[in-house]
């Protein structure tokens, strides 16, 4: 008995709230406002927002002197941020002047992860790093540090800006949604058909990308034809289950397929694979290098986009370093990450990554998460 | 069996193991206080240890009716699911239903208190082991939370609601005050009253106590009930701490309360437990793992520690009680 799947159906039925209001988007997007990026792979609109971030109250001036750090990422003991740790170790040697360690839960708990930022607090570091279970529940523990004179810097999933200095943002909404339709667009062409396997139509991260794809799409390749966007949960077995049922359903009208999961990703690849149509169905979507390698190495699958968690965990260090010597203050709109170049600061406390990173298959292997 | 014959005797012998088993997990936690305080000058202050009453309240809590319910030879693994499904029902119910804030944080706690009813019943009416009923609704409470909160989290609370999590009265932290209460209320009811007393009998004997004229569907729905009203006011301190509500608050709390509770001396068997001895059961993991953390030991080495004190504490409690039983 899946209780999670009745209750949510009950839950649903429950509370059909203003869900349903969609209309003039697709399926499976938001109402939240679009900013899609120019087509050409120009910078997008950026609109100049004052710094946001909070400061630290009484930090000890401590520019070009060793500085201790520690990292609580959402929990420990899997890839992908083992991926980030690494990035944070080589950012550290590279520098010289930096001791950073990973420590945190080992579930992706939020009271866990404020119960070790709290401890840290109390055993007192110069510097936070975290990748924030929840973005609210967080903040009083890091206001707590920033009150201490600590410094505090995010990474992947982010706080309430007041609660820390600054973000490195990984990929936004619209660099996401343009890597994924030019993506599809190099394998099916511009006036190509394709279906979306998504979570659910109201999972956040999803339903903005989908939105940002929309608008994306409006603007830059109008003759693409969107089919159909299914829920798969993050289901291994379901997604398996919905993209053939797309795949059969729309047979030769079909040329593309998202997965907008890290598991719809590789389902729908699979999906793909047993029904002989590798070449025929191009499949394009968020996943980890790990779970879409046999399909990447096959040449059923030619671009997975993500970031790089490695540069991620890089970059965050090198910011941190950067706010301690006086190199990054409220108001800067670039910073100097090292091997990553100049960095954009975007929405006024937030560290751009850069564009999103496509693994294929030159690149797969070299990645283990 | 000998041992029926004196029943006055063997209570008493019991008594005085785990009060046995108390002496020595205080002397555990003495040492390993001063241990931990040689390491790290940051420990043994009274803003830290004030800090580990907050962050262990809502824990505390629910170990307190679940050592009523060990000692009934019972379990309650839904605790953390009650807790996650009132957590939902608040912010639900507030933000979603519009009810004033005051009232959300009792249908919240009503919420809990009807989910433990609702276990009990089970339990007692239908006869469901209590591990098997829990550990259905253990599941059926979190979907429940998912399907409601639609997984989003609700957020923007009034200023004055995080009085009860971040706050404090007279210094001390507000949590820790509702704590004290109710560690006050549970120990009296637990050894001062024939209630308390009968929860020993039922989990001794079941059958015994069913004979002896004690109300043991009644007395066993109450605690069960209990548990989900406590579980339901961590709930609403949990949400009050991190200012958000989120469908996966307290997963994996079972198992934590659990391990305070058996650390305390209660048997998983039943028939054995005292307040006391889980109040110093949940201290002593808090304060290990905060200590730990303190000096500088990574997290999984923590949880390591945690499990081995765990172990050793049952062994020399299962030496000690067959020590105890070959001399009577």
């Amino acid at each position: 008995m899946n209780w999670k799947a009745v209750s949510l159906a009950a839950g649903a039925a429950i509370l059909t709230s203003q869900a349903f209001a969609a209309g003039h988007r697709w399926d499976g997007a938001d109402e939240l406002d679009v900013n899609p990026l120019a087509c050409d792979g120009g910078a997008g609109m950026v609109a100049a927002k004052p710094y946001d971030g909070g400061q630290p109250t009484g930090a000890p001036d401590l520019a070009g002197q060793p500085i201790t750090l520690v990292d609580v990422p959402k929990l420990i003991g899997i890839g992908y941020f083992a991926a980030t740790t690494l990035g944070m170790q080589q950012a550290a040697e590279e520098l010289g002047n930096v001791t950073v360690s990973t420590d945190g839960p080992t579930e992706a708990n939020i009271d866990d992860q404020i119960t070790f930022i709290d401890n840290y607090i109390t055993q007192g570091v110069n510097g936070i790093l975290f990748a924030a279970n929840d973005p609210v529940a967080i903040a009083p523990v890091l206001n707590k540090a920033l009150d201490r004179g600590i410094h505090v810097v995010g990474y992947d999933a982010n706080s309430t800006p007041d609660a820390r200095e600054w973000f490195v943002n990984q990929a936004e909404f619209n660099g996401i949604a343009k890597a994924m339709m030019d993506s599809i667009v190099e394998e099916i062409g511009e006036d190509g058909s394709f279906a979306i396997v998504t979570s659910t139509f109201t999972t956040p991260n999803q339903a903005r990308w989908i939105a940002e794809m929309w608008a994306y799409t409006e603007q830059c390749y109008p003759q693409l034809e969107w089919l159909e966007t299914v829920e798969a949960q993050e289901d291994n077995i379901l997604s398996f289950n919905q993209a053939s049922t797309l795949i059969n359903k729309y047979g030769e009208d079909l040329d593309g397929l998202f997965g907008m999961t890290s598991v719809a990703t590789p389902a729908s690849a699979e999906a793909v694979t047993q029904a002989g149509l590798c070449g025929e169905v191009a499949v394009v979507g968020l996943a980890t290098p790990n779970a879409m390698k046999p399909y990447v190495n096959a040449d059923c699958v030619k671009s997975v986009v993500l970031w790089n968690p490695v540069d991620l965990g890089y970059a965050a260090v090198h910011v941190i370093r950067a706010v301690v010597d006086g190199n990054l203050e409220p108001g800067a709109d670039r910073v100097e990450a090292g091997r990553l170049g100049s960095l954009q600061i975007v929405n006024g406390s937030e560290v751009l990554l850069g564009p999103p990173f496509i693994y294929n298959k030159d690149n797969v292997n070299d990645f283990d998460f | 069996m000998a041992m029926q014959t004196s029943s006055g005797d063997s209570t008493a012998a019991l008594r005085a193991v785990a009060a046995r088993h108390e002496t020595l997990l205080l002397a555990i936690l003495v040492i390993s206080l001063a241990a931990l305080a040689t390491q790290s000058d940051r420990f043994l202050t009274g803003e830290n240890i004030l800090n580990q009453g907050r962050l262990m309240a809502e824990v505390a809590l629910v170990a307190l009716p679940m050592t009523f319910i060990i000692i009934t030879a019972g379990i309650d693994l839904s605790v953390g699911s009650v807790l996650g499904l009132s957590a939902i029902v608040l912010g639900v119910s507030w933000k979603n239903l519009g009810l004033p804030l005051e009232l959300a944080m009792v249908v919240a706690v009503l919420t809990g208190t009807a989910a433990g009813f609702a276990n009990g019943w089970f339990i007692t009416r239908i006869k469901v082991p209590p591990l098997i009923m829990t550990l259905a609704t253990l599941a059926l409470f979190r979907g429940l939370a998912e399907g409601i909160s639609q997984a989003r989290s609700v957020r923007g609370y009034p200023e004055w609601f995080f009085m009860l999590g971040q706050g404090e009265v007279l210094g001390v932290p507000t949590q820790l005050w509702i704590l004290v209460v109710a560690i006050a209320v549970s120990w009296v009811v637990l050894s001062r009253t024939t209630f308390g007393r009968s929860l020993y009998a039922i989990g001794h004997n079941e059958t015994a106590a069913r004979f002896s004229g004690i109300p043991v569907d009644r007395y066993k729905l109450a605690i069960y009930t209990y548990s989900g009203f406590m579980a339901g006011l961590a709930g609403v301190i949990f949400v009050s701490r991190v200012s958000t509500t989120r469908s996966d608050m307290g997963t994996g709390l079972e198992l934590d309360v659990i391990a305070a509770v058996v650390l305390g001396g209660t048997s998983i068997f039943g028939g054995v437990g005292t307040i006391t001895g889980t109040v110093i059961g949940f201290v002593l993991i808090q304060l290990l793992k905060n200590g730990l953390a303190i000096t500088g030991v990574k997290g999984d080495a923590t949880i390591v520690v945690i499990g081995t004190v765990l172990i050793l504490s049952i062994l020399i409690t299962n030496f000690v009680q067959r020590r105890r039983g070959g001399d009577t």
